[in-house]
């Protein structure tokens, strides 16, 4: 019963979401909106089990004075004032929760994403050579899209239109591959997974 | 090693040297790049311009403070015209920190236009799992958001009486630094068949196109520069026009480097063939 039950009830969840997209009842859009608030109720409480094995492995860290246990006692202390900090003071601008959102974390994100141009800057002048035809293909490709970026007077309308149609012909026939190639194989998935041939999620085969 | 064999392996601290100048020379020292308006851009902007006052527009704010040099412009300039206009806003905010972006363009842009919680705008905030949101709020917005952002019940915000779903909303325009657009399409446009338009950054632009050809979304903006284009457009504000000064240098500064390494390379290997 313990392999069966959830077969069971991802065969009857499955089944239905697919099923009653095509039977526009009273009784099917009560029982799929019932299934949606399900849903975000569950993913609510995957976030607290998140939570909890943050704290968990953060804290053994620091219990055991693993390498690097500092950072997990900055952790903890971020979590907890996060935790805190919304309910007693408010999420709104200006309050210390928004205060540290603003003035520690987003400094953050934007730091770890602005080294990207470095990195990005240093990988094309080193990739970008034109060894093969394949190669200054890729590299002719490359520079009529950075270019239109870039104000060219004249012929910048010349390039502008020449990008457009990288992106409107070459690069969308290439995308439409990929994306049908993923559809195919959603559908796939899903169907393994409704009639229970695909069983990894119970955590073994 | 000659010349041409240097110009081909240079040490990457100097390309990051080089960089790191080109982005610093037109901060200290500002100046315009002209910014050609393309037309996926100028489709977003057409269909807010035709918004009458009153009409809702549906804003999903879905990126973090990693994108926002690119894309808070853009969501910053259509707030400001839909404010502008007296267009209502709905305003969500699905990536995990994207309340904060969005709740500072809220008290920002609200205070300067006189707009009132529940009255011009509602914000709803955020919620786990996006593409679950995205169809409850097909349904209903109660579903998913009972409450606004602010605890308030949806019920009792005045703009929000008689609005159940897309339908009640003229367009949706989502603001994107990731995945959550790809939801939008497929349940938004998809499922309840919304008419909308994305905005996302420079790195996903390409992806996008593919759905505005097939008309899935009608307008699309990459980047700083689709953000520089809708300020052209619209009027409201400057900042992504004044940053395209630095990517444009950047971006000399990328290519010229990937010139010199070609002529590097093939001037070394003229001399070995010889």
């Amino acid at each position: 019963m313990r392999r069966q039950l959830p077969i069971i009830i991802v065969f009857v969840s499955g089944a239905f979401m697919a099923i009653q997209y095509f039977i526009p009842h009273d009784a099917g859009v009560f029982f799929y909106e019932y299934g949606l608030d399900w849903i975000i109720v569950i993913g609510i409480f995957a976030m607290l089990l998140g939570i909890w094995s943050l704290f968990k492995v953060q804290l053994d860290k620091v219990v055991k004075r693993s390498p690097g246990w500092g950072y997990s006692v900055v952790a903890l202390g971020g979590l907890f004032f996060m935790l805190i900090g919304g309910p007693l003071w408010g999420i709104e601008e200006g309050t210390p929760f928004m205060q540290v959102f603003w003035y520690i974390y987003t400094p953050i994100q934007a730091t770890m994403f602005s080294l990207l141009a470095f990195y990005i800057a240093s990988a094309a002048y080193r990739a970008f050579r034109a060894r093969t035809v394949l190669a200054t293909i890729l590299l002719l490709t490359a520079m009529v899209i950075m270019l239109r970026l870039i104000p060219l007077g004249p012929i910048s309308g010349s390039n502008q239109k020449l990008a457009t149609w990288i992106l409107m012909v070459p690069s969308m026939a290439a995308n439409r591959a990929i994306l049908i190639g993923i559809g195919l194989g959603i559908v796939a998935t899903c169907l393994k997974i409704i009639l229970g041939i695909e069983r990894a999620y119970m955590g073994h085969d | 090693m000659n010349f041409y064999e240097r110009l081909m392996n240079l040490d990457r601290r100097w390309v990051y040297l080089v960089v790191g100048i080109a982005v610093i020379i037109p901060v200290l020292n500002p100046f315009r790049v002209p910014v050609y308006v393309t037309q996926e851009v100028k489709a977003i902007y057409d269909c807010v311009e035709s918004l009458e006052p009153g009409d809702i527009l549906f804003l999903a704010i879905d990126y973090d403070p990693q994108a926002m040099a690119e894309v808070h412009p853009m969501a910053k300039a259509i707030m400001r015209q839909c404010f502008a206009k007296d267009v209502k806003l709905i305003i969500s905010a699905l990536s995990q920190n994207g309340p904060g972006m969005a709740e500072q363009l809220i008290s920002e842009l609200s205070k300067e236009f006189g707009k009132k919680s529940g009255i011009d705008y509602c914000y709803l905030g955020y919620k786990p799992y996006f593409s679950i949101v995205i169809l409850g709020m097909g349904q209903n917005f109660r579903i998913p958001f009972p409450t606004d952002y602010y605890g308030v019940p949806l019920d009792s915000l005045p703009m929000m009486r008689g609005v159940q779903n897309y339908d009640d909303v003229k367009v949706v325009i989502d603001i994107s630094s990731g995945n959550i657009t790809d939801y939008w399409i497929i349940y938004g446009n998809g499922r309840y068949n919304v008419k909308l338009a994305v905005g996302v950054t420079g790195v996903m632009t390409a992806n996008y196109y593919p759905y505005l050809a097939s008309g899935q979304i009608f307008g699309l903006m990459g980047g700083l520069k689709g953000a520089s284009e809708y300020e052209v457009l619209s009027k409201q504000g400057d900042r992504a026009i004044k940053m395209m000064s630095i990517q444009t240098t950047a971006h000399i500064v990328i290519i010229l480097f990937i010139v010199a390494g070609n002529i590097g390379y093939f001037m070394s290997r003229k001399k070995k063939i010889k």
